[in-house]
């Protein structure tokens, strides 16, 4: 009877851990971004470029038909690089900005293009603000809310202010280990009465403070 | 241990317990079903998550990294393909101990339907091996027949995604049909005049004895025991588990079974364009195996749950029928609920691997 019980209470634990997580990553990106700004001191728009890992760069050159194999030009992965950016704004380009604490909307993307090169493929994309915008705070999130996509920022350069007036600090955040979050996520929590935003436990943080 | 020699406060101790842990239950669905609901959602996946699931988290992550890694050093070291098979081996039973949709159908259709735990075991085992399938044939046929590419294969994959979910809807119709008729009848057998009635229940309560007694002496077979009683007798309970039984099984293998693993597409895909298809394809078969064991587990576990509660609740005069017959039309609706959910995107299952 008590081992029965046990059995209970653990169909019970099974089940309230579905709750928390519920997916784990199949593709990972390493990124490098750059925030462009205009000669007025408006940020204008977010530039990456977002290297797939190994396996998915194969998966996403399947079918694709070149001239040389194992070569990939620019105009051979047009239509792709066409099709990625397309398929990325369901997920609202994993990134978002807020100018001092206003969500910002970004435009279609532009002038974009991948590349392949050491088996891993690359896509190169501007995002336009669809309102250039001078603000005191700004803060860049990089990431996926379903976390289908691990995003990573390189260890070298991961952020680049472009054009940027001078006295604009830059600061750059990684996603913390698992202890810190689970520490934030309960602070949070409570003080925003529930309002938290619980993406940016995992998100990559850029913050640009201008004087 | 004969149900008389129990003394009253601990029987009324275990039914306490049982409600809670089936509240808990529930809550805890439904907290995953409303986690998940809306469109521009909260994020509900927190990767760095601690405890076991965090831990899972990793280790799926861990293996999953470690495949095309090794499935690169076996174009050169045939050994490194045993390498790759213990890997997704270990990553199938890691992936499947996580949170899925797939799992909670099965689950959910285990404890409606009155399965036992054998059949919940071969049912589990066969949908993981419908899934590693359909894998196969989908990469077999759009990647190495066709040389389709990964928009056209995704396409593909999208569309088999809204037919299992359109299926498990069904499905999930179905079972809340035929379980709310006996939710209805053991409801009217509890308010109507005690005569007749009175006679039905007795019925039922031996039956329910008879398990109690059994299952005491040699636990192993209970459930044998439950399921020649399920197809040879005629009272409320077994006269809805036994008819169709296999056929809906197949329901329930095909519904959940018919939309592959991401993982293994991606997995598949990368063997082909290495040239190790073959090493691919035993990879995903593995996983199967590996998401198999883990799902029959949990399948067991909601079994036993579901048996506990039966012979808690047997006890009981008159309200023991009314109990499960509850608990399995609850469990239906959430098939259902499951079905509508992932349907219409307010439950969200893993992405399939378009871009």
């Amino acid at each position: 009877m008590r081992r029965l019980l046990g059995l209970l209470l653990l169909a019970g634990a099974f089940a309230l851990g579905a709750g928390p997580a519920q997916a784990h990553p199949h593709v990972w990106i390493s990124s490098t971004s750059e925030l462009m700004y205009a000669a007025d001191g408006s940020i204008t728009g977010v530039r990456h470029a977002w290297t797939f890992d190994d396996m998915f760069s194969t998966y996403v050159l399947q079918g694709i038909e070149t001239r040389t194999k194992g070569v990939y030009s620019h105009e051979e992965l047009a239509p792709l690089a066409q099709t990625n950016v397309e398929s990325l704004k369901e997920f609202g380009f994993f990134t978002f900005a807020k100018a001092d604490g206003k969500k910002q909307k970004f435009e279609e993307p532009v002038d974009y293009f991948m590349e392949y090169r050491d088996s891993l493929l690359t896509l190169h994309f501007t995002l336009p603000l669809k309102t250039p915008v001078k603000s005191r705070e700004l803060v860049v999130e990089v990431f996926d809310r379903e976390f289908f996509i691990d995003f990573t920022f390189a260890e070298k350069d991961p952020v680049r202010l472009v054009g940027a007036p001078a006295g604009c600090q830059m600061k750059f955040q990684r996603p913390n280990d698992g202890s810190a979050n689970a520490q934030k996520l309960g602070e949070q929590a409570f003080g925003d009465g529930g309002n938290a935003n619980f993406g940016m436990l995992f998100a990559n943080k850029i913050t640009v403070e201008c004087p | 241990m004969r149900p008389n020699s129990r003394s009253s406060l601990a029987r009324g101790l275990a039914i306490a317990a049982a409600a809670l842990a089936a509240i808990l239950v529930l809550d805890g669905a439904m907290h995953a079903l409303l986690a998940q609901f809306g469109g521009p959602r909260p994020a509900t996946a927190d990767p760095h998550a601690s405890g076991i699931i965090g831990w899972l988290l990793d280790k799926q992550s861990e293996f999953y990294r470690q495949m095309s890694s090794t499935i690169r050093a076996a174009k050169s070291d045939g050994s490194a393909v045993w390498t790759l098979l213990g890997i997704s081996f270990a990553y199938g039973i890691f992936h499947a101990a996580g949170p899925g949709h797939g799992k909670a159908v099965i689950s959910s259709y285990l404890v409606a339907n009155q399965e036992t735990a054998r059949r919940g075991i071969a049912l589990s085992f066969a949908s993981a091996l419908m899934q590693a399938l359909v894998a196969v044939v989908i990469v077999g046929v759009c990647a190495w027949l066709l040389n389709a590419t990964s928009k056209t294969m995704c396409g593909a994959e999208k569309a088999i995604e809204i037919a299992s979910y359109a299926l498990i809807a069904a499905f999930g119709l179905r079972l809340v049909w035929t379980k709310g008729g006996g939710f209805i009848r053991a409801l009217q057998a509890g308010r109507t005049t005690p005569a007749p009635v009175a006679a039905a229940h007795h019925h039922g309560h031996d039956h329910h004895h008879d398990h109690h007694d059994h299952d005491h002496h040699h636990d192993h077979d209970g459930h044998v025991h439950d399921e020649h009683c399920g197809h040879s007798h005629g009272p409320l309970p077994s006269e809805l588990a036994g008819p169709g039984g296999w056929r809906r099984g197949f329901g329930a293998i095909f519904a959940v079974g018919i939309r592959p693993c991401s993982g293994a597409i991606l997995v598949l895909v990368f063997a082909l364009a290495q040239g190790l298809f073959w090493a691919g394809i035993a990879a995903t078969f593995v996983m199967g195996l590996g998401t198999a064991i883990t799902v029959a587990a949990i399948a067991v576990i909601a079994v036993s749950a579901r048996d506990l509660a039966g012979r808690l609740s047997a006890g009981r005069e008159g309200g023991g029928a009314l109990v499960m017959r509850g608990v399995e039309f609850a469990a239906a609706g959430l098939v259902l609920l499951f079905g509508i959910g992932l349907l219409f995107g307010y439950l969200a299952a893993e992405r399939v691997t378009c871009l």
